[in-house]
């Protein structure tokens, strides 16, 4: 898989892109935190944490004890570099489309 | 609330390349805002970054007048070409140059064959116009409003293609 199959594939699920919704409303969460927002299991929530984080859309850091989840916007940005920049003129337009993709998919 | 902010790009590049990329002014004057930035790559050395002509005009132009150096900060730990912590505060607006030094961590560790990942840790405690600064604007078509994805992004591109995104 290249890195942008990653990326895709993570933003595939709905699950997903609810956690990276959390993240974005607020960052350097733990498991615990981000699992009590979602009605899944904490091994539910842990495996699509993973996934996330090898697409490079989720990093760990560690602050003692804890685990905190951050959001990267990097790969989105890059997602947006590659494939919305090419195919549309406009950024708003083309951030609208985005946004009615993801609404649709 | 996290005062922290985290970004992190895959480059194929050696980490000592990268290193210098981040380092050395001469290759920071390349990429990204373009303004070289100066380090004495020591504990307690000092870090600063000097306003490019473009910046200056810019700012001319707007009507008012940007200092000579428009990032300074303080090395806390240099581990070429691993590892580098500083104190890090924007100077060029008025609203960042009031508030308290941030801490900034670059890391650089291999993460395949010819391929490293690069991570910055931004802490930005008491610093929110810093950041809103690093974050980035919302609005795709502001380069200079891209803040560390951008400039992680630009960096990417000069070492894997030896262009830059800025001006192509």
């Amino acid at each position: 898989m290249t890195d942008d199959d990653r990326v895709f594939k993570a933003l595939a699920d709905p699950s997903r892109r609810f956690l990276l919704d959390l993240l974005f409303a607020r960052d350097g969460r733990t498991l615990t935190e981000l699992e009590s927002e979602l009605e899944m299991t904490r091994f539910g929530v842990a495996k699509h944490l993973r996934v996330l984080e090898e697409a490079g859309l989720v990093v760990v850091r560690r602050s003692g004890r804890e685990k905190l989840h951050f959001l990267n916007p990097i790969p989105i940005r890059q997602i947006h570099d590659r494939w919305i920049d090419k195919f549309t003129e406009q950024h708003v337009t083309a951030l609208i489309d985005l946004k009615h993709t993801l609404e649709e998919s | 609330m996290s005062d922290t902010k985290v970004f992190r790009i895959w480059i194929k590049a050696p980490a000592d390349k990268i290193w210098t990329a981040i380092t050395d002014p001469e290759w920071t004057a390349k990429y990204a805002y373009a303004a070289p930035q100066f380090y004495e790559l020591k504990k307690g050395g000092r870090f600063y970054s000097t306003a490019t002509e473009e910046m200056k005009a810019y700012a001319a132009a707007g009507g008012f007048e940007l200092p000579e150096t428009i990032i300074d900060g303080e090395v806390l730990e240099a581990e070429p070409p691993r590892r580098l912590v500083q104190t890090w505060r924007m100077l060029m607006d008025p609203s960042t140059a009031v508030e308290p030094f941030t801490t900034l961590t670059y890391e650089i560790e291999d993460s395949g064959p010819g391929v490293c990942r690069v991570t910055i840790t931004h802490e930005l405690t008491g610093a929110p116009a810093h950041s809103a600064m690093v974050s980035g604007s919302p609005d795709a078509g502001a380069e200079g409003g891209g803040g560390w994805a951008w400039v992680l992004s630009d960096l990417k591109s000069l070492l894997e293609t030896g262009k830059v995104m800025a001006g192509s």
